[in-house]
């Protein structure tokens, strides 16, 4: 209904009004003021870098130097380097081995907390906290936790018996690994857990109730009706949740720095190493251009999810 | 009727109680045995494990020194002598209280910037269906997807360059790119759920679009715009790597480099001050939070759903 008002043309200005009403009334000359703001902001401040980064890869800049064009140079300089090959490996198996454990907690999680549970709206804020409290800070706190001295986890484990001496989470090479990745997943479950709780929210329970009458077992239940039913969510909200593990900065830079002897080295902390430590922005910058083609994979990937969900449906594939 | 009043108390959204109404249906074809192991200990374990941190954080902060590091004499999981020196140190020896206030200057500056560009953006892409506006609306979404890990070393670049490098505007300027996608594209859902019927009297009243924006859309979209807000002041808050290449002088960081950068010394890493930082530094957050609960989530999920 208010879209058939809205697509009717521009309505003729009332006859008599001056050349400025008439431009007032116009829908595309205003339409062009309400965008600036936004548009300025993300011309200047994204679209500009966006494209200056690939161009800078292209260069030998320097900090304090504008370098000048040397064609594919950086990128052959990748090639041959085993440690951009090495930050490629860690930043995939980061990315892949979080986001397939978070989805499957987080997914866990939700359907627990959408079982009919005393205080479940204090649950439900509760669980979000991790998310909620700078990653920053709790890192610092994961840190403090994985020390390899004072370490809560050491201690625990030595006095059940379990261990003999303490583990040395940040300081060997695979303990490293999963200590950091172990970091993201508690970090990034209460946001797959919450987004998808409230998606389920939106399932009807009518249709649990017809499908347990007719003898479907929980399994059953889920996967024929929760699961189609949450397709569009769960691949917008892993599209989000592989982006963000994929480019990760932060947790990395406060846990290891990328060590020890670059076993943690993501893809975005060698970037900021080569570019701000080292200066070699164009270096850098050429790491950082390196991991467009992860993401617009990524996001591909998710966009033809959701294309097949509507066909699904039975709507057209426009 | 216990329901009833449970779920008063509860206060759970409009949404939530639809659909709360059925879940009772089949939940007695569980017994209480098999509903302890299959819902509330798994549940217990997750919810013990996202927590821990947090507790051992707060614990540290008022552990005196004595018995932070050494494990044998005490329990490590609680503290006999609790003690408030850590935060006194860190307000009255160290910069703290200015970096506090530089990231809550930042955050609001940002925040409130991007809410004024995403509220007119949105109001002009859904009811001012320009020429192009779903094409617009589109590239927002995409410009979302853009991470600051592959935009730091290029914005530094133009930072520089436009004399902003160490000053708190390098990130109320830069911040918003991050957020303006994010609450237009929330708030382009809130503004799709008024009823255009409004704005057609108000047009027929002689109304400009800017009237209407600012004497009907606006105080009706209340929540959305509370829902950004929050939203956004805690992405700023949390952001960690604009600040951390585009600030240099100790006074001027946020709470986040601050920590990370100021506060280990050498080898001697000073635990209880580093957790009393971390936990003052999360306190306003978690604050905001709880006062806005269902704001936040209304945001989190809506972005996603739309």
């Amino acid at each position: 209904m208010a879209d058939i008002a809205l697509k009717a043309p521009a309505k003729p200005a009332p006859r008599g009004a001056s050349a400025w009403a008439r431009l007032n009334a116009n829908r595309n000359w205003l339409g062009l003021w309400f965008m600036m703001p936004a548009a300025a902001f993300l011309i200047l401040f994204l679209a500009y870098p966006l494209g200056l980064g690939v161009w800078l890869s292209l260069t030998d800049a320097k900090i304090g130097r504008t370098g000048v064009f040397v064609g594919i140079e950086n990128y052959e300089w990748l090639w041959d380097d085993s440690i951009f090959w090495l930050s490629v490996f860690n930043t995939l198996l980061y990315t892949i081995v979080a986001s397939v454990i978070k989805f499957a907690v987080g997914l866990y999680l939700a359907l627990l907390l959408n079982e009919n549970l005393p205080f479940k709206a204090m649950l439900r804020a509760i669980v979000l906290i991790p998310f909620i409290v700078p990653t920053v800070l709790s890192a610092i706190a994961f840190w403090w936790l994985y020390d390899s001295q004072f370490s809560i986890v050491s201690w625990t484990l030595r006095h059940l018996g379990l261990i003999n001496s303490n583990i040395d989470f940040l300081g060997d090479v695979w303990n490293a690994r999963w200590s950091v990745i172990f970091a993201n997943i508690w970090r990034g479950v209460p946001f797959v857990a919450i987004t998808l709780l409230a998606g389920l929210q939106t399932v009807s329970p009518s249709l649990y109730e017809a499908a347990t009458i007719d003898g479907a077992t929980a399994w059953q239940r889920f996967r024929h009706i929760t699961y189609p039913l949450l397709t569009p969510i769960i691949a917008v909200v892993m599209t989000f949740s592989v982006l963000f593990t994929f480019t990760d900065f932060q947790l990395i830079w406060v846990l290891t720095r990328g060590g020890p002897v670059n076993a943690t080295q993501l893809m975005a902390t060698l970037s900021y190493q080569r570019a701000i430590i080292a200066g070699q922005l164009g270096e850098g910058a050429a790491i950082a251009t390196a991991m467009i083609p992860f993401l617009l994979a990524a996001i591909l990937i998710s966009w033809f999810g959701l294309q097949r969900r509507k066909w699904q449906q039975g709507e057209g594939n426009d | 009727m216990t329901d009833i009043l449970r779920k008063a108390a509860l206060g759970t959204t409009a949404k939530a109680a639809f659909t709360e109404d059925h879940s009772e249906g089949m939940a007695y074809l569980q017994t209480l045995p098999r509903r302890l192991v299959t819902v509330y200990l798994p549940l217990s374990i997750i919810l013990i494990v996202l927590l821990f941190p947090f507790y051992w954080m707060a614990l540290t902060s008022i552990k005196p020194d004595d018995q932070l590091l050494d494990m044998e004499r005490v329990s490590p999981f609680w503290t006999t002598a609790p003690t408030l020196k850590h935060f006194y140190a860190l307000i009255f020896q160290t910069n703290y209280p200015l970096w506090l206030w530089n990231t809550m200057f930042i955050a609001i500056g940002a925040t409130i910037l991007s809410i004024v560009a995403s509220v007119l953006a949105a109001y002009a892409i859904v009811r001012l269906r320009y020429r192009g506006a779903s094409f617009v609306g589109g590239a927002i979404f995409l410009a979302y997807l853009v991470p600051p890990s592959i935009l730091f070393i290029p914005l530094s670049t133009v930072v520089f360059q436009y004399g902003l490098f160490d000053t708190p505007f390098a990130l109320i300027l830069t911040y918003p790119t991050i957020l303006i996608p994010f609450s237009t594209w929330l708030l382009m859902g809130y503004f799709k759920t008024i009823p255009y019927e409004l704005e057609e009297c108000a047009l027929i009243d002689g109304a400009s679009r800017w009237q209407i924006l600012i004497r009907i859309v606006l105080p009706l979209a209340v929540p959305g715009l509370i829902s950004a807000f929050i939203f956004c002041f805690t992405l700023c808050w949390n952001e960690f790597i604009y600040a951390l290449t585009f600030l240099s002088t100790t006074a001027h960081k946020t709470v986040p480099v601050a920590i990370v950068n100021e506060f280990v010394d050498g080898d001697i890493y000073r635990w209880g001050s580093l957790m009393a930082g971390a936990l003052a530094g999360s306190l306003p957050l978690v604050v905001l939070y709880a006062f806005f609960v269902e704001h936040y989530v209304s945001a989190m999920t809506g972005a996603v759903k739309e």
